[in-house]
């Protein structure tokens, strides 16, 4: 356990100690029963240990936030839900209050949710916050996750927790995906059809294993009971034991922080848990849970009841899966019909390519740290962020991701698009299959470009400071513009970081290993060092002194000046 | 604070990796340290701290108004019951629920937050800590322990003394997982032959989907859709649903003149065709019929399929026709089923061209 005590600011440093003698503090200790906790479960250490930990502060440092409590809000909503719901597909006849399905052979699944839905007080509200959670907790993983790999927070000591972090959004998946299929309805069905019709195509064993799902043939009586047990019990379990792992890394590791004067790759920088992240993370927890609330009170999110029970016969156009699946939807519709037989046997290379791409693209991210270590053989502890445009090619590999994870959702709506913009759908999905090989080059170099673009940009402001607008044209008629220099503070940020450089093939470097040092880090704009920035200061003083010498200090307008 | 301080804990058992991280010229700059703290209003005037004092104080009020409107109408606004706004039993009541929960829930919790919030930003401390990092790795001593600790306790189960005990050990747990493929098994049964046939037989009348009544060729008019079940398939078979995923067919009448496949035609009646409705890609239904282009749609992944051309793909990411389901009609002029269809019908599998 930590002993090392964070430093106060040095205004309120030595105030309580003239009233805290240690007997008062003792006896604090036991009226608020701290004593009889320290007794049993060392309960001093731990708050001596966790009280006043210091965690830095950033806007971008929430989203990880926003994953964890909304899941809490899943884990309460989704409890509620438990009470009322019945995982069966047992056939009934509906005979509740909504009008158009009264009659109708549902199953026992499709029925309590509509119970639920209609004449459990609060009953909606539940479930629609369940679900609008669930939406945003997918959200929250997706952008913080993207924060730590933009950032680089996913460089040493923290490759284990990133791995954890990545688990967590496949298993988010999961849940998502079983969670949605529980209602037993028209949309959901054919979901549940679509993913047998996916095992169905894997070589060999692929009828095996969808009969193993679902009990016999699709849709059988089983796979609701199973996805139940599955939803409720060993996924959150997963989530909840990862989520311990990723708290208990990010208390080892303490929290990185972004680059800024007085932050360093030894300390940590920010406030202290309690009182001020008990109030401010405590807080945030109830806005979370506020604003979920706020947007399953006043809109609607899966009207199962208007599709209809699960039927195997019907579907309806515009059929789409909750958003973080939309993904694994859209290369189904790219690839072209491609399937071949061998000795008799089929393989569905318009089911297995999607599958292997989806695949690669999740493992990429997975092991992106080690590539990118491979490639630097940086073998220092970063504790200090990247500003993304420092990490020009690791922005541009990122935001090139993205693009592929985007134009696969975008092909997941191609109808949807279709049909609000009056376009072919033919067209549509041949413009996305060029995008899924054209994009992500792309939005690469451009986004590299950019990024190097900014470096340019910071390294002049470094160096030369703000335009301040003010021209001022000499005796020999050269137009000078006056710089205002940044303040130490302002300026460190943008000189602080490291400089990478590719290496040469030989002496311990592979050929592989050099060139990818090289698409790494040819195009690099070198940090300002010192020295320049001696010559720039050096330079700008000369000059200002040439203004100075010609206006007297005076830098207003000669028509300002005669008024 | 200005002491140099921008060096990354470089671990000192390098890896040996040469490394692409350039060292900077005269050790870069130094790190000016904090910057000078600028209190906030409420730090410096008494009148803004009451001010943050009361908002904080105001804000927890409105979340006790939010859970008093919550608890009130969850009683005076409930689906079934008592609704000041909308007839019980109906949507409205419903709607008016959730809306009045809803919100009171969401004002209740939501200005607990920013009540929080608020006041540990204008009010608590907002001077920064620092606390230093600690090596994550072990000291020397400490490694050298943990070392010790693995050897001496290999040493002393006397794991490489002992290569018998190693062996039988290795078998025991590579031979136990396989125990596990045992209750997996009976998740469900072999496929055996179920995925070549559906509840079509020759001789089965075609029946419309909604309604369970047979169809007379004489009433499938030209480029009309029939979305229909084999007679028989009903409610109380105890593989009902299952049935119903194999047997989905459409009917669809086209002028035979466009006909560009003579076995599709001979397998119709008069131009009267009959295709499996589930898609050959990943099985959604293939829901939609264009009139004007004789073409099949599947929503799901838009599949085309040219019911002129024997259903062939002519678009998107299914590999097989749709199977068709040959038709004949019976001697009171009821379409009936020639047979099953000839091969499997919806996704391809491994096996699909096996004679099962």
């Amino acid at each position: 356990m930590s002993t090392t005590t964070p430093t106060r600011p040095s205004t309120e440093a030595e105030a309580p100690a003239s009233q805290g003698s240690g007997d008062g503090r003792m006896l604090r200790l036991g009226a608020v029963g701290g004593d009889w906790l320290d007794r049993r479960v060392s309960g001093a250490g731990l708050l001596r240990f966790m009280g006043r930990k210091i965690f830095p502060d950033h806007w971008s440092f929430m989203f990880g936030e926003v994953a964890l409590y909304s899941f809490v809000v899943l884990l309460i909503s989704g409890t509620y839900l438990t009470m009322f719901f019945v995982p069966s597909m047992d056939e009934v006849v509906y005979n509740g209050i909504y009008a158009p399905l009264q009659g109708a052979h549902v199953s026992k699944a499709y029925e309590s949710t509509l119970h639920i839905s209609f004449e459990v007080k609060g009953g909606l509200l539940f479930r629609q916050m369940h679900h609008w959670s669930c939406l945003v907790f997918m959200v929250a993983i997706f952008v913080h996750m993207f924060r730590v790999f933009f950032t680089g927070a996913f460089r040493k000591p923290r490759e284990l927790n990133w791995l954890v972090g990545f688990a967590l959004m496949v298993l988010g998946m999961v849940a998502g995906f079983t969670g949605y299929s529980l209602p037993d309805d028209v949309l959901s069905g054919n979901g549940l059809r679509v993913v047998d019709g996916l095992m169905k195509g894997i070589p060999i064993v692929g009828t095996y294993i969808s009969m193993l799902l679902f009990g016999g043939e699709f849709p059988g009586h089983d796979i609701i009971p199973r996805f139940f047990t599955i939803h409720i019990l060993l996924v959150p379990a997963a989530i909840l034991g990862l989520i311990a792992i990723h708290m208990v890394m990010l208390v080892l590791h303490k929290h990185t922080q972004y680059p800024g004067p007085g932050r360093t790759e030894r300390n940590v920088v920010g406030f202290p848990v309690f009182p001020v992240y008990a109030a401010k993370a405590g807080g945030f927890f109830f806005l979370v849970f506020g604003i979920i609330t706020l947007i399953s009170a006043t809109t609607a999110i899966n009207a199962i009841w208007i599709y209809g029970p699960y039927d195997p016969s019907p579907v309806s156009a515009g059929s789409q899966p909750d958003w973080y699946m939309l993904w694994t939807d859209g290369g189904l519709r790219l690839i072209p019909g491609w399937e071949f037989t061998i000795f008799g046997y089929t393989v569905s290379l318009n089911i297995l390519l999607p599958i292997v791409v989806y695949g690669g693209l999740l493992v990429f991210l997975a092991l992106y740290p080690f590539i990118e270590q491979w490639v630097t053989g940086d073998d220092r502890e970063h504790h200090l962020l990247d500003l993304p445009y420092n990490a020009p090619v690791r922005t541009g590999i990122g935001v090139a991701w993205l693009s592929e994870y985007l134009i696969l959702a975008m092909a997941a709506t191609n109808d949807l698009i279709a049909l609000k913009l009056r376009l072919s759908i033919n067209d549509l999905t041949w413009t996305f299959r060029i995008a899924f090989f054209l994009a992500p080059i792309i939005v690469f170099y451009v986004t590299k470009r950019l990024c190097i673009a900014m470096q340019r940009q910071k390294r002049d402001l470094a160096l030369h400071g703000e335009e301040t607008s003010k021209v001022v044209r000499m005796e020999d008629g050269q137009m000078l513009e006056i710089h205002e220099p940044l303040n130490e503070f302002d300026r460190w940020v943008l000189v602080q970081h490291d400089d990478y450089r590719p290496l040469k093939a030989g002496k311990g470097v592979s050929s592989l290993r050099a060139a990818a040092t090289s698409f790494f880090f040819k195009d690099r704009v070198a940090p300002v060092a010192p020295s320049e920035l001696r010559e720039a200061l050096e330079h700008a003083g000369h000059e200002r002194h040439r203004i100075d010498e010609l206006t007297g200090g005076d830098y207003t307008t000669p028509d300002a000046r005669r008024h | 604070m200005s002491e140099h301080v921008n060096e990354n804990p470089e671990s000192p058992r390098s890896s040996g990796t040469v490394s692409t991280v350039a060292p900077k010229e005269g050790g870069g700059f130094p790190n000016p340290g904090l910057p000078p703290h600028v209190h906030r209003q409420a730090d410096e005037n008494p009148r803004a701290e009451k001010r943050a004092e009361r908002m904080v104080a105001g804000l927890f009020l409105l979340s006790v108004l939010g859970t008093v409107v919550f608890i009130a109408s969850y009683f005076v606004f409930t689906p079934m019951g008592t609704n000041l706004l909308g007839e019980p039993g109906t949507l409205h009541a419903v709607r008016w629920s959730n809306l009045f929960t809803g919100v009171g829930l969401a004002v209740a919790v939501f200005f607990i937050g920013a009540a929080a919030v608020h006041w540990a930003k204008t009010l608590m401390p907002d001077e920064e800590w620092v606390e230093e990092r600690h090596h994550i790795e072990g000291s020397d001593e400490t490694r050298e322990v943990a070392a010790g600790i693995i050897t001496d306790g290999l040493d002393e189960s006397g794991i490489a003394r002992r290569p018998v005990i190693v062996t039988a050990m290795i078998a025991a747990l590579t031979a136990l997982p396989i125990a596990v493929l045992a209750p997996l098994s009976t998740f469900g049964p072999l496929p055996g032959s179920k995925l070549h046939h559906t509840f079509w037989k020759k001789g089965l009348r075609i029946t419309r989907d909604t309604d369970g009544t047979p169809i007379k060729a004489s009433e499938v008019a030209m480029n009309s859709i029939f979305h229909v079940m084999p007679e028989g398939l009903t409610e109380d078979l105890e593989d009902y649903l299952e049935e119903r995923a194999k047997a989905a067919t459409v009917l669809i009448r086209i002028d035979p003149e466009l006909g560009q496949n003579q076995d599709s035609l001979d397998n119709g009646y008069q131009g009267i065709l009959a295709f499996s409705k589930i898609c050959t890609h990943v099985g959604c239904p293939v829901a939609l019929y264009e009139q004007q282009t004789h073409h099949m749609l599947c929503p799901c992944h838009q599949s085309t399929f040219d019911v002129t051309d024997g259903a062939k793909v002519i678009f998107g990411p299914a590999h097989r026709p749709l199977p068709q389901l040959p038709i004949e009609v019976d001697a009171e002029g009821y379409l009936v089923a020639g047979g099953d269809f000839p091969e499997p019908i919806g996704p391809s599998f491994w096996d699909l061209h096996k004679d099962k």
